[in-house]
């Protein structure tokens, strides 16, 4: 049957099972939304095309599914790139679908022009311009299989104006040859085998578990193979949610901002099980001091991360789940105790440590905040955090249970992602209870998403944790700028009257004791609210490995005492460097 | 340490962008690269010489293996292969020493194939080295102009593709990582 490019765009998403696409239109993609009139797919119209790149990363995080979002050429296009470097940085499938200028005219700097193809080509896992239309529905079908296949990433499709105008008999294009190509290698007998001979000989083994777990759906086999060898598990940013964290064998989060007896304790182990994560920076700190007593077992589906940052004794190239699954009958079931009572000790440690046990005073604390949620909402809700000192409070204070209920922008670090992500997440899971969590410098860059929330009258609870500074910032020009805060100080709207303009129901709270009944409130009303919470101004995410410091050389989080002393002692840089 | 990579790859218009973009974006070191049509219509070769003392060539032919023109990539530095780069180099040559030039560039099997007042072209086939050679010979006498094509390589045996392990097997390797 006949069909325009427009049709045959709708005719795949449909095909693909998409039921939202994100988007915001203009010339050159004028025909596709011309036709969408006419198909069964819900358009969400952002106010902003960053807004509708993070809102279909967000639906892909929440749901496993692939997003979808829409642009049309030039500055519609160029306004997507923040949220595809976003969603390639933290390997999540969406397919971005622009329009470009008509074929005729490409490489005239026509109105609206932009290579948006040059523009993505590092940044996305693959992209293509359809000038033809009989590659059109080549490519689309290839984008969606190329998205969700081996370690997930964004596609780009640039469609010129004719060829959306054009018509073809349609006919799908058989599998795609590239993902066949791209079939994962057969895990070798002799590998499996090593690295039972390596699990079996540890006696201070940790697994490092990252987004790997969550992608290929193998919280099931990890939590198996870590009960079975007796193995405490660390978490990365966006592994949590992948190992409940109530678990005995969960040490919580690693790295930079990872609590001081997990780092402690993969500085000490004698083997290192990482499992689908890739030994960023915010979590290996300085490579040449780390972890270097230990074996290391890398098990990833991205052959080129093996090797990339950490040299490792042993790699296994494979999906999580079914790697897992073939090493866990050949493994012996294990405990450690003495290695556990080691780590327990740590524990112990930061525990008396915890911002928790701190006196609120007339103070209000951001992580009390964070925790106070968690306490109403049980641990129960989808939370979207944005970037900085309360995403850090977030991964902290807040601890998952189950994987897709953390959505944070982990690799590119992209302030403004919260609310249209959230957005996005709301559309693929209707039924949870999606809280927004974010500062006040990352509302404002995105904060134009709360009318698209609104249009769309999603239920959505939003936090925005006030400090009065770009936190995170402020905190490295506290601790290695000598306190010089150059350009972190920042003025916000009355966030409650701005909620107001939008017809969104709002709250400020600054006292800790109207946490918790503010937060039960909103939950008890449907619909959108916004909460403002005025917090401290200068608090300190703890502990924090400086950037390139050895793992273990971290500022840890000052014993607990009275806020007033607590903070005047750190003024006077008594901050405690662990050995 | 330099290795030698070829990879087929589409024969499609930005594929070379593509490539090279990886390369600049990982901040490979690329010594030299050429490309061409192969035997097969619609597939192109391209023939990297690569500077790994800073980043593992696994790692470099992952990564082309990641790119989704890229059909297949293989590292052949250590099989027995030929391998030729092509040079056309203009060097001073006035009238009397044609003869001289002559007799030098034959050791080489090189020829000159243009001939000014007082210069010549030479052009020599062979591997990089030989090449190398013939150049230094050439410098006392003033090299004006010199263009060489990057070395392309092909690997020894009956069958185009024998010799070369299996692309899974290949991809397999990168196991025994050991540190």
């Amino acid at each position: 049957m006949k069909k325009t490019g427009a049709q045959i765009v709708w005719e795949c998403l449909v095909r693909e099972g998409v039921d939202t696409v994100f988007g915001y239109p203009g010339g050159a993609i004028l025909p596709i939304y011309d036709a969408l009139i006419d198909y069964p797919v819900h358009h969400v119209l952002v106010r902003h095309e960053q807004g509708a790149a993070h809102a279909a990363d967000g639906y892909a995080r929440a749901s496993g599914r692939v997003g979808v979002a829409l642009g049309t050429s030039g500055p519609g296009a160029t306004n997507l790139v923040t949220g595809i470097a976003t969603a390639m940085l933290d390997s999540i499938p969406v397919v971005f679908i622009t329009g470009q200028v008509p074929s005729k005219v490409l490489g005239t700097d026509a109105f609206q022009e932009a290579d948006i193809v040059g523009i993505t080509m590092p940044i996305t896992k693959h992209n293509v311009l359809v000038t033809r239309i009989e590659d059109l529905a080549p490519a689309l079908v290839e984008a969606f299989q190329i998205a969700r296949s081996g370690r997930p990433g964004p596609v780009l499709v640039d469609v010129c104006k004719d060829v959306q105008q054009a018509t073809i008999d349609l006919r799908w294009p058989e599998a795609v040859d590239s993902t066949r190509r791209r079939a994962l290698p057969q895990l070798k007998r002799s590998d499996l085998k090593k690295a039972a001979e390596l699990i079996a000989g540890a006696e201070r083994p940790v697994i490092l578990a990252g987004h790997g777990v969550i992608e290929s759906g193998a919280t099931a086999a990890l939590a198996a193979f870590a009960e079975k060898t007796g193995t405490p598990v660390a978490l990365t940013l966006l592994g949590l949610g992948g190992f409940p964290r109530s678990h005995p064998l969960c040490l919580g989060m690693m790295g930079m901002h990872g609590e001081a007896y997990v780092n402690t304790a993969i500085q000490e182990a004698d083997l290192l099980l990482a499992f689908g994560m890739r030994f960023d920076d915010r979590v290996t700190g300085n490579l040449k001091n780390y972890a270097s007593g230990a074996k290391k077992i890398h098990v990833e589906i991205d052959v080129s991360e093996i090797g990339k940052n950490v040299p490792v004794d042993l790699g296994l190239v494979g999906d999580l789940k079914q790697v897992l699954e073939a090493l866990l009958p050949s493994i012996e079931e294990k405990a450690h105790e003495p290695w556990m009572a080691r780590i327990e000790e740590g524990r112990h440690d930061t525990r008396s440590r915890d911002i928790v046990h701190r006196e609120s005073g007339d103070a209000l604390y951001a992580a009390h905040v964070i925790n106070d949620i968690w306490r109403t909402t049980k641990g129960g809700a989808v939370v979207v955090s944005d970037v900085g000192q309360h995403q850090m409070f977030e991964a902290q204070y807040y601890p998952h249970e189950a994987p897709r209920t953390l959505l944070t922008s982990g690799g590119l670090g992209t302030m403004g992602f919260a609310l249209p992500a959230a957005i996005g997440a709301k559309f693929a899971r209707p039924d949870a209870e999606v809280w927004v969590v974010a500062g006040d410098g990352g509302f404002q860059m995105t904060q134009c998403e709360l009318a698209t929330l609104m249009q769309e009258k999603l239920d959505i609870k939003i936090a925005i944790i006030d400090n009065g500074f770009l936190g995170m910032v402020r905190q490295w020009q506290e601790f290695f700028y000598d306190k010089r805060y150059a350009a972190t100080p920042l003025l916000s709207p009355d966030f409650v009257k701005l909620a107001g303009a939008y017809g969104l129901p709002a709250h400020r709270v600054d006292a800790r004791a109207d946490v918790i009944p503010t937060v039960e409130r909103v939950r008890s009303e449907a619909g959108p609210a916004l909460i403002h919470f005025v917090v401290q101004a200068e608090e300190a995410v703890y502990p924090m490995v400086p950037a390139g410091a050895d793992l273990h050389a971290m500022i840890r989080r000052p014993h607990e005492s009275p806020p007033e002393k607590a903070h005047a002692s750190r003024a006077k840089g008594e901050a405690e460097v662990a050995a | 340490m330099k290795h030698t990579l070829i990879a087929s790859v589409q024969d499609q218009p930005g594929v070379l962008v593509r490539v090279m973009g990886m390369f600049r974006r990982r901040a490979f070191n690329v010594e030299s690269l050429t490309v061409g049509h192969s035997e097969t219509p619609g597939v192109s070769r391209m023939t990297f010489v690569v500077d790994t003392s800073r980043i593992s060539s696994r790692i470099v032919e992952a990564n082309l293996r990641k790119l989704v023109p890229v059909f297949d990539v293989h590292d052949v530095t250590h099989l027995p292969t030929v391998s030729r780069e092509l040079a056309l180099i203009r060097v001073r040559c006035a009238e009397g020493e044609r003869s001289q030039v002559n007799d030098l560039i034959s050791i080489f099997r090189a020829r000159i194939v243009d001939v000014a007042t007082d210069t010549v072209i030479v052009e020599i086939t062979g591997d990089p080295e030989k090449v190398d050679g013939l150049v230094e010979l050439l410098r006392p006498r003033g090299i004006v102009e010199m263009v060489r094509t990057g070395k392309v390589a092909m690997t020894r045996g009956a069958s185009a593709r024998r010799g070369l392990a299996h692309e899974h097997d290949a991809d397999a390797d990168p196991l025994e990582l050991a540190s």
